[in-house]
């Protein structure tokens, strides 16, 4: 495998071993620190154009197999680990991960202090960084990317450009895809949900239009203020149907009612970020998997309350409304990778919709 | 929600005597409950009869019962104490069943005692086989088809529905004692057979045998309020059918994908869940390596010895926050005490891999069976921690010292290849070796994996290590392969015989061209937040995190892993060194490998480095600290033996200097010591030619004690009473090598003294001197001690520390010396002189209330004993009489001999004190597990020198009532003194013979004694296993049987008739 570098905005550089794709990528740096899951973080939709770090040092053991993928198409810029396995070993591996990433063009780079990076990110903060070959200048590069402009119209890249459907006998639920999780449509499946995923830019009226039980705002890549157009449509539907927003979806929740979010410096991202639930008084680890956060104090007198809190930073992880059904979180019920203790939060969401069925019954036939 | 404010005062259960399956780490659990209950304001009463912990310090628990852990014994301290909680669950199997004893026969109503942390129902739910497989059925969690059985003809039955092969598991023993693998009927019925008797409830469960499976454990954790985490999980890298503590173990699972680890996660939780325990608990899973399919194997509701390690390998205190959750506060309550920021609810991220390798004993039992299988038969273990898997792996190997520091075994080079395969089917010790010797012979990992099942991630990575040899071995003084070869974790050791040349040449190759390691951080979380643990391990890359204060440092080396010789008692004086140096403001760094330990705890020392103890390994962190010096005699064998190293390569030993060290070790210098001193010493030669050996033990007389030189724990060593004795033994040590001669010793029989002593060099005190009960010749360490001593004279005692006091100025000793003398008609002989801290430490510390290990490194570091106040003498005697009593692992290692020589085999202690002799002993014995009957039976089967001896032993158990049995000799003999004993045949007879006597279960003991000359497989052999099988105490030696027998006598009343007052004339 050919050396490689990988170079950092703030002057930092690692020299490693290249592989997957040959390409020079830039991206955000990020880290993540679930010991397994690489397969689940390389597809998901939310990471779309970062440069993941895997803090755990062997990347790769066992292979990518066809299930575990979170979306079709990975979005990733790059991915760094301390060693990558070239000899994968499951009985569901399909291919390699240097073999999945070339035929992806996904740079990778291996052989480097991951820890000493992660240490760096977590210092000075998630910042762009790039994958190349060694006969770039450090100096130049840092240029390059100190002048770069990291893309606002990440959403529109992984969100579906068609509805589709997924056919089910329960609960119909349209799912607004800013970047969405095979996960979260897999839990909803488990429930026999019949779902209708639409993209991010569906108009509200378009979305009545299929007389929804529920709608589900998804995960998404980006800062939530680069999608405008979702928070105008949130506005429209707020109290129309019962919503449960994850992720990018929660956070456009928040401000489509006059709430803020804002940047982490260094985001949480891995599968052991313990939430605690404010009113049951009990806490939860959850997989994170995020860049931006609601801030707590912008919540008063938009009618949202926090439900959720980070036990470590405190920071938001859960909202609800104060009249209308509608609750979000900030972290993934729907796992992949990461622990399933939220789980019930689908089920949750599915009572909720039928309750607010048999509301609607009752008031029609008042 | 706040900590139990209703309980007060807590008992504590330790786990006993050190025993293969319960070893250091429940001392580490223990001490940390202990700590994590006093910092919360409860008051601690600790119950344990391993006096070589550190628990039983005064400083760890508020009152400290070193009494036997018995229903008895414990009722009578909750009587006294009155405790209003006891905690169970931190004692390891011991100290769980005997809560649930107390908890079933009323005590704990009784008194009011609450059981904290699992209730008695959850603990029966998962102990219980029966109920276990119920519960499971319940929640819906797999396990495999199983049958519990109480006799041999239900397991055939069971057999005949669902075929072999079989695993069988006796119900609540210790590490799976007498379970294992069967294949066929024959297996089935002798393995279910022995089961049965082990198991205190007559219970074995016959299972469905899923072999090839891959073995992953959970440590979980779990509050009363329903909150469960995963704290650690761990792969085995032998799959299903080797016993887990005798698996190398790798943490994290390697070989999982997310959805694998979180299936097994979730059942882990739900099985915590449905159990209610408020604290750790251990799930045991097999995954099939083909599909989902999963089978639960096993849940100890407890701290066990994987959540020791899965705390070292993480860096989270599982004991410490099982306790306070024990007494009611919640994960979200209790703060993380790495990062000091986040909250104990949080799952770790490892950002490096771990490898666990067992330590096994067949250095010293050679002759016993090394296969491997359901029951656990390493007496310790090591951790190693690295960047990627082979760096790992390797520092585990180095730090086993188990004679070689790669995945390279000499023996094994002139193995065949077919024996190779065999050992590779059947499972044995060696087995990491073979697989790497199979990969040097050209076998590939289909091969091997054909043969072994071990995942083929884990092959291919050895098979690399093997490959990158010849890349070694080619490249001699590369700088590109020395640093690829220390990315792997490749010892220098393995390069200098890659490369033909000497360990300082690679060592200065490498300095030279500036590859050194670097050191990280244990921070539970990846580096994702802040944190200052002072834990560390080295690898090869870019950055160091190890920030060298500017304070003045003083490097400890501790004692590696658990071993038969190397105990526990070498961590307490590790740990107790460490303390004493922080007292006298040095900044205490110390480096040890064995996660089972409190020395290993992070909060002991000012930095730990969790590193091999290898000549390489401890330079390194001297380069990097440069500490004021190194102290090597607190480590054992381990630190010592790296003194010679250290000093060539211009480290600073502290204490007594190694030239006193080798003065005292090498036979030669020795000797002139002795005469310069003018102290007695039996007489003895080298011999450096067989032929002379004859000779030489003629001139010295019969019996004599012969071993080569520099042997440690004496092997090798044996008592000989005649040429054809001589000459057997001299056959079986192939040849003599003229560096290593032959010590050819008069044999002294009397009485047997110890001494520890603290000096200066100008001031030499001793503590207490202790006597052991059985004469010279049987190991120290296997000798009942008692303190004070009981049959020695002022004078004797004077001569003792004359001596101690001569020849620790002589030595210019700074810090502990261990001297043992042979006492023979008011003479003292000098047997042998360690200059550094032996076994008997934590004992004599506990006893005299001298903190020794702490006093020793005052004088280390330059405190005169005279400012202590003392002066030079014997301290003053206590009031009561203690005894220390071996304990034993015997009934785990099959084949091995029972028999007691100079040669150690016991692997822990138990304590026993109180006013007189025979009530201590009494406690002892009872503590180290022996049952005392009042009456029932004796086998006796003694070699012909000992017949005499025998016959007062054998007349005193007739007095108390004991029927006697014999075999013909011994029989025939008594029967001369009209002795009434019943004959029993000889092995191989029909029966009744003198096996299936024991069997039979008519005697409750069995005194054997043998003649030199160690026959494999003879009848005496035969007897002694038989005795162990059947939990019968097999008494090899006529002191034990006196002493015993003194206890029986002083605990029975006998009837007596009223004898005439008149003299006898004969």
């Amino acid at each position: 495998m050919a050396k490689r570098q990988l170079i950092l905005e703030d002057g930092s550089f690692f020299v490693g071993e290249g592989f997957g794709s040959e390409h020079s990528k830039s991206g955000e740096i990020v880290f993540n620190t679930g010991m397994t899951g690489y397969q689940e973080l390389i597809s998901n939709p939310s990471n779309y154009g970062q440069i993941i770090t895997m803090t755990y040092p062997l990347i790769g053991n066992y292979g990518i197999n066809r299930d575990d993928f979170e979306t079709i198409t990975p979005f990733i810029h790059g991915l760094v680990v301390k060693e990558v396995s070239t000899s994968p070993s499951n009985f569901r591996s399909d291919e390699s991960l240097d073999h999945f990433l070339k035929a992806h063009h996904i740079p990778g780079i291996s052989g480097i202090d991951t820890r000493k990076l992660t240490r760096v990110i977590r210092e000075n903060g998630t910042m762009k960084a790039m994958i190349t070959n060694l006969e770039y200048s450090i100096e130049e590069i840092v240029s390059e990317l100190k002048n770069m402009k990291l893309p606002n119209d990440q959403v529109k890249q992984t969100s579906t450009v068609k509805p589709y459907v997924v056919p089910g006998r329960g609960e119909r639920v349209v799912v607004v895809d800013f970047g969405v999780k095979h996960g979260i449509l897999r839990e909803l499946t488990k429930r026999d949900c019949h779902i209708t995923v639409v993209p991010y830019n569906y108009s509200a009226e378009n979305i009545l239009r299929l007389k929804p039980d529920g709608i589900m705002l998804t995960n998404g890549p980006g800062n939530p203020k680069d999608v405008p157009e979702a928070i105008e449509m949130i506005r429209e539907v707020f109290g129309k149907a019962p919503i449960f927003g994850i992720g990018l979806g929660h956070q456009l929740i928040a401000l489509a009612n006059g709430a803020d979010t804002e940047k982490l410096k260094v985001g949480h991202r891995g599968s052991s970020h313990p939430v605690k639930d404010i009113h049951k008084n009990r806490t939860y680890l959850t997989s994170q998997n995020h860049g931006y956060t609601v801030k707590l104090d912008s919540l008063d007198g938009t009618g949202l309350e926090p439900t959720q809190l980070s036990l470590n930073d405190q920071s938001v992880e859960g909202i609800r409304h104060q009249l209308y059904p509608v609750f979000s979180v900030q972290y993934h019920p729907e796992a992949s990778p990461g622990p399933e203790d939220t789980n019930f939060l689908f089920d949750k969401y599915v009572e909720m919709m039928k309750e607010n069925y048999s509301k609607k019954e009752v008031e029609l036939n008042a | 929600m706040p900590k139990n404010t209703a309980i007060e005062k807590i008992l504590v259960i330790g786990s006993g005597p050190i025993v293969i399956g319960q070893a250091a780490e429940f001392d580490y659990s223990g001490t940390q409950a202990c700590q994590s209950l006093k910092e919360e304001g409860y008051t601690v009463i600790l119950a344990n009869s391993n006096p070589a912990t550190i628990m039983t310090d005064n400083t760890v628990a508020d009152k400290v019962y070193m009494e036997p852990l018995t229903v008895e014994f414990l009722t009578k301290i909750i009587r006294k104490e009155k405790p209003d909680a006891l905690l169970p669950t931190l004692g390891g199997q011991t100290g769980l069943n005997l809560a649930m004893t107390l908890e079933k026969s009323g005590v704990l109503k009784k008194y009011n005692v609450t059981l904290l942390g699992s209730s008695l129902e959850a603990i029966e739910k998962a102990e219980d086989r029966e109920q276990f497989r119920n519960l499971m059925n319940e929640i819906n969690e797999p396990v495999p088809e199983s049958s519990i059985v109480h006799t041999v003809e239900e397991a055939v039955d069971f057999a005949n529905e669902i075929g072999y092969p079989l695993i069988v598991r006796p119900a609540y023993t210790l590490g799976g004692t007498g379970g294992g693998m069967c294949y066929n009927k024959e297996e089935l019925m002798e393995i279910t057979k022995n089961g049965l008797s082990l198991s205190p409830v007559n219970q074995c469960l016959i299972e469905r045998n899923i072999a090839g499976y891959k073995e992953i454990e959970y440590e979980v954790i779990r509050d009363k309020n329903d909150q469960a985490i995963v704290i650690c999980n761990m792969e085995n890298v032998d799959p299903v059918g080797i016993h887990t503590g005798d698996s190398i173990v790798v943490a994290p699972s390697q070989t999982l994908s997310d959805r694998e680890y979180h299936l097994l996660r979730n059942a882990s939780l739900k099985i915590i869940r449905a159990l209610q325990i408020e604290g750790g608990c251990n799930v045991q899973l097999a995954l099939d390596p083909y599909s989902f399919n999963y089978y639960v194997i096993e849940v100890n509701p407890r701290v066990s010895r994987s959540s020791a390690l899965a705390s070292k390998a993480t860096g989270y205190p599982i004991a410490k926050v099982a306790s306070k959750i024990a007494v009611g506060y919640t994960l979200d309550e209790i703060i993380n005490p790495i990062t000091g920021k986040t909250y104990a609810m949080f799952e770790p991220a490892l950002d490096y891999v771990v490898s666990k390798l067992p330590r096994f004993p067949f250095d010293k039992f050679n002759r016993g069976d090394r296969t491997l299988g359901t029951q656990m038969k390493a007496t310790g273990e090591v951790m190693g921690i690295g960047r990627n898997f082979e760096e790992a792996l390797l520092k585990g190997i180095r730090s086993l010292e188990s004679g070689t520091e790669e995945l390279w075994l000499r023996s094994l080079v002139k193995e065949e290849k077919d024996v190779l395969v065999k050992r590779l089917k059947k499972a044995d010790d060696e087995r990491i070796f073979v697989i790497a010797e199979a990969f040097r012979r050209g076998m590939t990992v289909e091969e091997l994996f054909d043969l072994t099942k071990i995942d083929r991630f884990f092959l291919e990575k050895i098979h690399n290590l093997i490959e990158f040899e010849m890349e070694i071995k080619v490249n001699r003084f590369s700088k590109d392969i020395v640093e690829k070869a220390k990315e792997f974790g490749v010892a220098d050791a393995q390069i200098a015989r890659l490369w033909g040349v000497t360990l300082d040449e690679v060592y200065e190759f490498r300095v030279q061209e500036k590859i050194t390691p670097v050191y990280k951080m244990v921070d539970t979380c990846a580096a994702e937040f802040e944190s200052e643990t002072p834990y560390f391990y080295s690898t090869y890359e870019e950055e160091n995190e190890s920030i060298v204060s500017d304070r003045k440092k003083i490097l400890v080396l501790g004692s590696g892993p658990i071993r038969i010789g190397q105990g526990i008692e070498f961590d307490y004086a590790t740990v107790h060194s460490v303390l004493a140096i922080k007292e006298m403001g040095y900044e205490a760094i110390i480096m040890n490998n064995n996660p089972e330990t409190v020395s290993t705890d992070f909060s002991v020392s000012d930095k730990l480095y969790f590193e091999p103890l290898t000549l390489e390994d401890v330079m390194h962190v001297v380069n990097l600290e440069k500490p004021e010096g190194v102290i090597v005699q607190f480590g054992g064998q381990t630190a010592i033996n790296l003194a010679a190293g250290l000093e060539r390569r211009g480290v600073q030993l502290l204490g007594t200097s190694l030239e006193s060290i080798d003065r005292a070790e090498d036979r030669d210098k020795f000797e002139e010591l002795l005469d310069e001193l003018d102290l007695l010493r039996p007489t003895g030669k080298a011999v450096r030619k067989l032929d002379q050996a004859i000779d030489v033990a003629k001139n010295i007389g019969y019996p004599v004690l012969v071993r080569p030189s520099y042997v440690i724990g004496g092997s090798k060593m044996e008592i000989v009473y005649s040429d054809e004795e001589l000459q057997n033994y001299l056959q079986k040590s192939d040849k003599v090598d003229p560096e290593h001669p032959i010590l050819i010793d008069k044999y002294l029989t009397g009485i047997e003294v110890e001494v520890d002593a603290i000096s200066d060099g100008e001031t030499t005190i001793i503590p207490g001197i202790m006597e052991h009960i059985e004469r010279a010749g049987v190991h120290s360490g296997d000798s009942m001690a008692v303190y004070p001593p009981q049959r020695i004279s002022q004078t004797v005692k004077e001569k003792c520390l004359s001596a101690a006091k001569l020849i620790s100025e002589a030595l210019a000793v700074k810090g502990l010396i261990n001297i043992q003398f042979i006492i023979r008609d008011e003479d003292v002989y000098i047997l042998e002189v360690n200059p550094r801290a032996s076994r008997t430490i934590p004992f004599l510390s506990k006893i005299t209330g001298v903190t020794m290990a702490n006093i020793a490194t005052k004088c280390i570091l330059g405190t005169k004993l005279v400012d202590l106040g003392y002066e030079t003498g014997i301290l003053p005697e206590q009031d009561l009489v203690s005894v220390k009593i071996p304990v034993f692992s015997f009934e785990k290692l099959r084949s091995v001999d029972t028999i007691l020589g100079p040669e150690m085999k016991s692997t822990g202690e138990a304590i026993g004190y109180d006013k007189t002799l025979e009530k201590a002993l009494y406690k002892g014995l009872i503590a180290s597990g022996i049952k005392i009957p009042q009456e029932g039976g004796v086998l006796l089967t003694v070699a012909d020198k000992d017949k005499e001896e025998v016959r007062e032993i054998a007349e005193r158990f007739d007095q108390l009532g004991f029927q006697l049995y014999a075999t013909k000799g011994t029989a025939e003999y008594l029967g001369q003194f009209a002795i009434p004993v019943t004959k029993v045949e000889k092995v191989g007879s029909t029966k009744p013979n003198v096996l299936s006597t024991i069997e039979s279960g008519h005697v409750q003991f069995v005194i054997n004694t043998l003649n030199s000359g160690k026959k494999t497989r003879s009848d005496g052999f035969l007897i002694r296993r038989q005795s162990v099988e059947h939990g019968i105490p097999c008494l090899t030696n006529l002191d034990t049987a006196n002493a015993i027998l003194n206890v029986i006598d002083s605990t029975t009343f006998s009837a007596k008739p009223m004898t005439d007052k008149e003299v006898v004339v004969l």
